[in-house]
């Protein structure tokens, strides 16, 4: 169901009218409350008064991750601490977390956005949602759990891990909407194998995975095993969390909910907006938001937009699946190598499960790479030259789509770790030289 | 007529062999005849043993990838020329071995060689034309 028709099916010009005047409101209460915002607009030589319609929104600055290190712990915020009702903050593999706020209405429209999700993949107040989302500081949980409350959904907050009880409570409670990453889906995949316990025997839907990279390639095999309809959904916590952009069941990129969260695709070497339909990296500005009025985020996410209208009736811009980050891009031997690229690869080698790691190191002055593949039972044989020949197989089809030789390593199942949460896929030894 | 053979997936890493037969020896899994196919960084460990079913169980439970493959086992003369008269039949009928590997009885005067082809029933058939009886999976297995 469309949850929001009003403005998820909005007349495009009515929209773009609509983005003008909360653009120019945002950049107000940015400017007159954000001490970053006045230093940053004044670099610019730029103030609110120069934003007349949504395409002024080039002139206003960009804003990246390290303003929120540096704004630690709430200098971000544009209202007054007792008007903020929750914080979140992102997993600070470096340094300290990045904090973000909302307000009791951010919080409203945040249930709204994810509510809007579940509405995507067909969720109605009928369903049962399954939140395996971590809960706690990581916006996962609880933005989906609200969202499937303000659906009207049944929502079981489950969290993270624990799959046999994950599985369980699927059959008893007759889960139909499920929120996790696709990883740990596949890892619910096996365990349900391990126990005997058959998907089509289930009542799931719809997958609803985000929080990390994925590729169509794991959606097919994820909605084999699962038996379900797999969406990409899209968001990060400086924007608001999940319910960004999320796929429609026509599956044919991600609906960016634009009333609220003004995307753009730039190119990350020059800040110039990319031409229409061009990769680059994506940049988010929050209209609405209250605690956070966000202003020209740069995700660090490359991806492209679609203006065309899309079949499900949905007026907003879909941004293509994204497919590497501006920072995860690996540099091998002056290559761009994204991982993803290696992950279609290995699902593209008929039978090659996606459990591998990639490690980079050195070897004189020269990188190299190594592929380490699990040996799932499917593809094994017991004859070495068979073994040798999946190798082969993978070794030609990563150099012709890479660009590089790598060095394909067979390893045993279940060797390499497995997540409960993002996956670890790539080790850069060459950082620890 | 066929012998049913485990096939395990080894990376080569210290102390893979070891572990399998220990945890194979521990379930009073007796190994029978075993061959090693090893390459630069993965090997193939094949294994007739004597109760192949609750040892294929036990692999899998521990994780290992595994399989089983039907295999041919033949007695031939452990005297000069005994091997190279049946891969002659074989050659004859037009029949590739894609491995194989031999070990001794304990009577001492008989040799068996195992044999994997992509046709066992082939196989068979060729064996027996020639008058060669492919050992009976009970025969190997209480060797």
């Amino acid at each position: 169901m469309i949850f929001n028709e009003k403005f998820e099916c909005m007349d495009r010009g009515q929209l773009r009218a609509l983005q003008g005047e909360r653009l120019r409101d945002a950049a107000c209460r940015a400017y007159e409350n954000v001490p970053l915002y006045k230093k940053l607009f004044a670099e610019k030589g730029v103030t609110p008064d120069d934003i007349q319609s949504i395409d002024d929104i080039t002139k206003l600055p960009f804003t990246v991750k390290d303003d929120f290190r540096d704004a630690y712990p709430f200098n971000m915020f544009a209202v007054p601490q007792r008007e903020i009702v929750r914080v979140h903050a992102s997993s600070g593999t470096t340094g300290k977390p990045t904090v973000v706020g909302y307000t009791r209405r951010d919080i409203a429209l945040w249930a709204e956005t994810c509510a809007r999700t579940l509405g995507c993949g067909g969720g109605t107040p009928e369903d049962v949602v399954q939140i395996a989302y971590g809960y706690g500081l990581f916006t996962g949980g609880l933005g989906m759990h609200n969202g499937g409350e303000a659906l009207g959904a049944m929502v079981i907050p489950m969290s993270g891990g624990n799959s046999k009880k994950q599985l369980m409570l699927m059959q008893d409670f007759g889960t139909t909407l499920l929120c996790c990453t696709p990883s740990y889906s596949l890892l619910l995949a096996e365990v349900a194998e391990e126990e005997g316990i058959d998907f089509k025997q289930l009542k799931l839907k719809t997958g609803f995975f985000g929080a990390e990279p994925w590729t169509e390639a794991m959606r097919l095999q994820i909605e084999e095993r699962l038996n379900l309809k797999a969406l990409d959904i899209y968001g990060l916590s400086e924007v608001i969390g999940p319910g960004v952009a999320s796929e429609c069941l026509e599956q044919h990129g991600l609906h960016v909910f634009e009333d609220h969260f003004y995307p753009e695709i730039i190119n990350p070497e020059t800040g110039e907006p990319a031409a229409p339909g061009e990769k680059g990296e994506l940049v988010f500005t929050c209209l609405t938001k209250e605690a956070i009025p966000l202003i020209r985020y740069r995700t660090r996410d490359i991806t492209s937009l679609e203006e065309a209208v899309c079949a499900c009736g949905r007026t907003s811009r879909r941004m293509a699946r994204v497919t590497g980050r501006t920072d995860d891009m690996l540099i091998i031997r002056g290559v761009n190598v994204f991982p993803s690229q290696i992950e279609s690869v290995l699902m593209k080698v008929e039978g090659t499960e996606p459990h591998y790691l990639i490690v980079v190191d050195k070897s004189g002055a020269m990188d190299e790479l190594e592929i380490k593949v699990e040996v799932s039972p499917e593809i094994f044989s017991d004859e070495v030259r068979q073994l040798e020949d999946l190798k082969k197989r993978i070794n030609v089809e990563m150099a012709s789509v890479l660009g590089l030789h790598a060095k394909i390593t067979l390893v045993e199942p279940k060797s390499i770790e497995r997540s409960m949460g993002k996956a670890k896929r790539v080790i850069d030894a060459r950082d620890m030289a | 007529m066929k012998v049913k053979q485990i096939s395990v997936f080894l990376e080569n890493r210290k102390g893979r062999l070891a572990g399998i037969t220990r945890l194979l020896g521990d379930a009073g899994v007796n190994i029978r005849a075993l061959s090693l196919a090893d390459t630069s960084d993965f090997g193939i460990l094949r294994l007739i043993v004597n109760d192949a079913e609750s040892a294929l169980a036990l692999l899998k439970k521990a994780e290992y990838t595994v399989s089983l493959t039907d295999v041919v086992a033949i007695e031939v003369p452990d005297s000069p020329g005994g091997l190279a008269d049946v891969l002659d039949a074989f050659q004859n009928a037009g029949m590739n071995v894609e491995y194989l590997y031999a070990f001794v009885e304990k009577a001492g005067d008989k040799a068996v060689v195992v044999f994997r082809f992509e046709d066992v029933e082939k196989a068979l058939l060729v064996l027996s034309d020639i008058g060669v009886n492919a050992l009976t999976a009970e025969q190997v297995y209480s060797l």
